[in-house]
């Protein structure tokens, strides 16, 4: 018992520095550029044009159609049979972000959605075109009502990273399988690597209240 | 601001101002219409029709307004008066009919509209909502600079001076940096009205600008509104209050089924209508409980 207290004490930095410089730079990357995507798409999907809906339409449901594990690994493992290699890393972050780009852009179509209309009107009427109500308006009034879900996005992405570890890139979860590996203690480990997701959640959700404390002043009425 | 920024911006203003309003604050006045009135006709609209589905909601409709007049469009629920309103700014394209401000093109319903139709009427015109429909995520300050300064592009200094000047007016000064919602009813409502007179509009619309307040805050709104109206702001204002069209309007239209019924000088419509539908409506606004 003396050693594996002692073993899960030498490995718990390891594993930590794994998820500061491994899970968390990635999920980071790859949600940045999955809600540029996800705005894209929502904006697609909400336009009058049926061509641009239905392309959006359609990428939504492919990605949320399919497993994440298998988009990782079409990238990755697929590609370079038709002559594409892309490095693990770049291979995650593209994943993750297309994936990203699926869920979140629901969030933010639904957001623009659950702002009245009158703001539009209210928009239209002090002279602004669709394009400049919508980034000074309503996009405004959109991003607060989707911070709570897309804070949700964010800590399953932060837990989805660990897929990553299937494709060699070195993070949390990959840290704590080599050291797993090495000594044969699994159950320790792996428990380990689980206990050190849910700190960085615990953390990620209490910054998730924080923002929405403050965000909440402002919602419209 | 700078005191040349405050001079410049008066210029103009001063040039176009009605004859000495009595009003003591009104030299320096960002509330004086660019306009004065002057009695030419400032908007034509002529048998202006539009249907949702089957549902023909205005059947030709005929409005003129002079500058400086104000028009009060009153009739029962669903007899098309928003839709009136909405049709002048530009938020509903009538299917037909002719819309034309004084200096502006025609512009033609039944016919395809030339690009940035929408714009070139809400360049003349502003609507104060029934719901204000202020902006929840900007200051008092920002909702009213917000068009002047993004679409109009005037200079921050000065779209900042003459929002406070025109807070100020309406007793908002100490609210410029509140949100909305630290706001009762009627101070929104009156925030609602200087974000739309900030942009300078020819014509003023109100749609039931009282009706979603609660009864001891119409007040303070229509004395801001009668106060405007005074000082020549053209105006077309959809109410139900009776008593602020009879001291307000210049003519009064009675709207039912998406026609106008009877137009006319307030006296004669309140006192002497000469429509049956007029009457009955009057009666039941006048006396609800019979
Ligand atoms: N966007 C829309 N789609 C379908 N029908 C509409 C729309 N806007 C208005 N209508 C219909 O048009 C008719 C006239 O509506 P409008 O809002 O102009 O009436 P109103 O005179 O302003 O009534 P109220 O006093 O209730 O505000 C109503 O029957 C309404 O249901
Ligand atoms: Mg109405």
């Amino acid at each position: 018992m003396a050693s594996g207290w002692q073993l899960f004490l030498e490995s718990f930095w390891p594993i930590v520095w794994g998820g500061l410089s491994g899970t968390i730079p990635l999920a980071l990357a790859s949600f940045v550029i999955g809600l540029v995507i996800a705005l894209a798409v929502a904006l697609a999907r909400l336009s009058k044009n049926r061509v641009l809906s239905a392309i959006g339409r359609f990428y939504v449901s492919v990605i949320r159609g399919t497993p994440l594990l298998v988009q990782l690994f079409v990238i990755f493992y697929g590609l370079p049979a038709v002559g594409v290699v892309i490095d693990p890393w770049p291979s995650a972050i593209a994943a993750f972000s297309l994936n990203v780009g699926g869920y979140a852009a629901e969030i933010i179509r639904a957001a623009i959605l659950s702002v009245p209309k009158g703001q539009w009107e209210a928009g239209y009427t002090i002279g602004m075109s669709n394009a400049t109500t919508l980034r000074r308006i309503i996009l405004p009034q959109a991003a607060r009502v989707s911070v709570p879900p897309l804070s949700n996005t964010f800590i399953s992405l932060v837990k989805d990273t660990s897929l990553a570890s299937l494709i060699l890139v070195t993070e949390l979860f990959r840290v704590s399988q080599e050291i797993a590996a090495f000594t044969q203690d699994f159950m320790l480990l792996y428990l380990e690597a689980a206990l050190i997701y849910w700190l960085f959640c615990l953390a990620l959700s209490s910054g998730q209240n924080a923002l929405e404390r403050r965000l909440d002043r402002y919602v419209a009425q | 601001m700078s005191p040349s920024d405050d001079s410049s911006q008066q210029g103009p203003d001063a040039a176009g101002e009605p004859p000495a309003p009595s009003d003591p604050l009104a030299p320096s006045d960002p509330l004086a219409p660019k306009a004065a009135p002057d009695d030419s006709p400032l908007l034509t609209a002529r048998g202006i029709r539009k249907s949702f589905g089957d549902n023909e909601v205005l059947r030709s409709i005929d409005l003129d307004v002079r500058r400086g007049e104000v028009v009060v469009l009153i009739g029962p629920s669903g007899s098309g008066k928003t839709t009136v309103l909405r049709s002048l700014n530009g938020l509903e394209t009538p299917d037909g009919g002719t819309i034309s401000f004084a200096g502006g093109p025609e512009l033609d319903f039944a016919k395809p509209l030339p690009k940035g139709a929408r714009f070139a009427l809400r360049d003349r015109s502003a609507m104060v909502f029934q719901q204000h429909n202020l902006f929840p995520h900007m200051t008092v300050l920002q909702n009213v600079i917000e068009g002047p300064q993004r679409v109009q592009r005037v200079p921050k200094a000065q779209a900042i001076a003459e929002a406070s000047a025109l807070l100020d007016r309406v007793g908002l000064a100490e609210k410029r940096d509140a949100y909305p919602f630290e706001l009762s009813g009627g101070q929104q409502q009156r925030v609602g009205i200087v974000r739309a007179l900030a942009l300078k509009p020819d014509l003023l619309l109100f749609d039931e600008p009282t009706s979603a307040l609660d009864p001891e805050l119409v007040g303070e709104v229509l004395s801001v509104i009668k106060e405007l109206a005074d000082e020549g702001w053209t105006m077309v204002v959809v109410t139900h209050e009776l008593g602020f069209a009879r001291q307000a309007a210049d003519e009064v239209l009675f709207m039912d089924g998406g026609v106008v019924v009877e137009r006319g000088a307030p006296g004669d419509i309140f006192t002497k209508p000469t429509e049956e539908r007029t009457r009955r409506f009057l009666d039941r606004i006048l006396r609800p409980m019979d």
